[in-house]
């Protein structure tokens, strides 16, 4: 395989697919610690839905 | 109150409550996780040690096992939203907006990865790392809409206005689906035509194929699971801006 020709191609098409896969990845798991931080920030702000009962956090 | 419209799936429907969806979320993905770790782990494993170099392009098909599932979850996310725009436009489906715009900035991804492995595919196998047939002019169409729509949803600042302008988008491009499918049979295309998804069946060798239907499934789940994440991101931006306009009316109010 490491003596194939075209080696640089195959090795270069899965570590790209890797780090587009792992940034998608990373970007959707901060973006959820920043919308829970914000909820958060509202909660303690004591800003509420009307369907939310006190004492009870957002996911 | 009564429920009065019949649905085509009360299941759709349990999960129409976000917070409902949210519950059901925190349960369910640890287990889609840990089943699209373990299906990309057999699927490379079965790509690299166990798939045969082809007879003529060596070892340079193992792209395939990239290429091919990102280019068919670039399809499946399309398609996705436009059955997700279909269930906001016909059945008002609480979390079919939600749905669709959390699928489109994994579908550019996919669509992406589809274009540039096959890019470095085509180069050492075809002599050209680009060419303007049919297949690879619409799937480039394909990533422009998901990054039109991305932009649309993103230019309307009332959530629901612009989910109803990129629904009606989405089903209008969705005439592209078909084209991308059929594209190698209605034109001469340098792209290959279709070798597993046709009428007398896969002509890929079961070594090959095998590779290729777990990486398949393995992608499908990463799909599903980073779609479900980001409908969880977008259920709590919304309640976040629904908050900040309580906030705001509530200390407009005070001042009077």
């Amino acid at each position: 395989m490491l003596a194939d020709p075209h080696f640089g191609y195959i090795a270069a098409a899965y570590v790209i697919v890797a780090v587009v896969v792992s940034v998608l990845i990373v970007w959707i798991r901060i973006d959820y610690r920043i919308q829970r931080r914000l909820l958060h920030e509202l909660e303690e702000r004591g800003v509420r839905r009307r369907s939310q009962k006190r004492g009870e956090t957002q996911s | 109150m009564s429920e009065t419209v019949s649905t085509p799936s009360s299941a759709i429907w349990a999960l129409a409550n976000p917070t409902k969806f949210l519950n059901f979320i925190a349960r369910l993905l640890p287990w889609l996780t840990g089943l699209t770790v373990i299906l990309f782990v057999v699927g490379i494993y079965l790509a690299f040690f166990h798939a045969p170099a082809d007879y003529q392009q060596g070892n340079t098909v193992r792209i395939m096992f990239i290429h091919v599932p990102a280019a068919w979850l670039a399809m499946f996310s399309y398609s996705m939203m436009a059955i997700s725009s279909v269930g906001l436009l016909v059945w008002k489906h609480p979390l079919a907006d939600v749905s669709a715009k959390s699928a489109a900035p994994i579908g550019a991804a996919f669509t992406f990865l589809a274009l540039l492995t096959g890019s470095i595919w085509g180069k050492p196998m075809w002599g050209t790392w680009w060419e303007w047939d049919a297949r690879l002019t619409s799937v480039l169409i394909l990533f422009i809409m998901f990054l039109g729509l991305i932009a649309l949803w993103r230019a309307i600042e009332d959530p629901i206005r612009a989910s109803k302008a990129s629904a009606i988008l989405v089903l209008v491009g969705f005439v592209n689906i078909p084209i991308i499918k059929f594209s190698v049979e209605w034109w001469n295309t340098l792209h290959q035509p279709a070798s597993v998804i046709r009428m007398d069946g896969p002509t890929i060798h079961s070594s090959i194929l095998i590779p290729l239907l777990v990486m398949a499934v393995a992608f499908t789940c990463l799909f599903v699971t980073l779609h479900l994440m980001a409908m969880r991101n977008e259920i709590l931006r919304r309640r976040i801006r629904t908050l900040r306009m309580m906030e705001a009316s509530s200390a407009s109010v005070r001042q009077e």
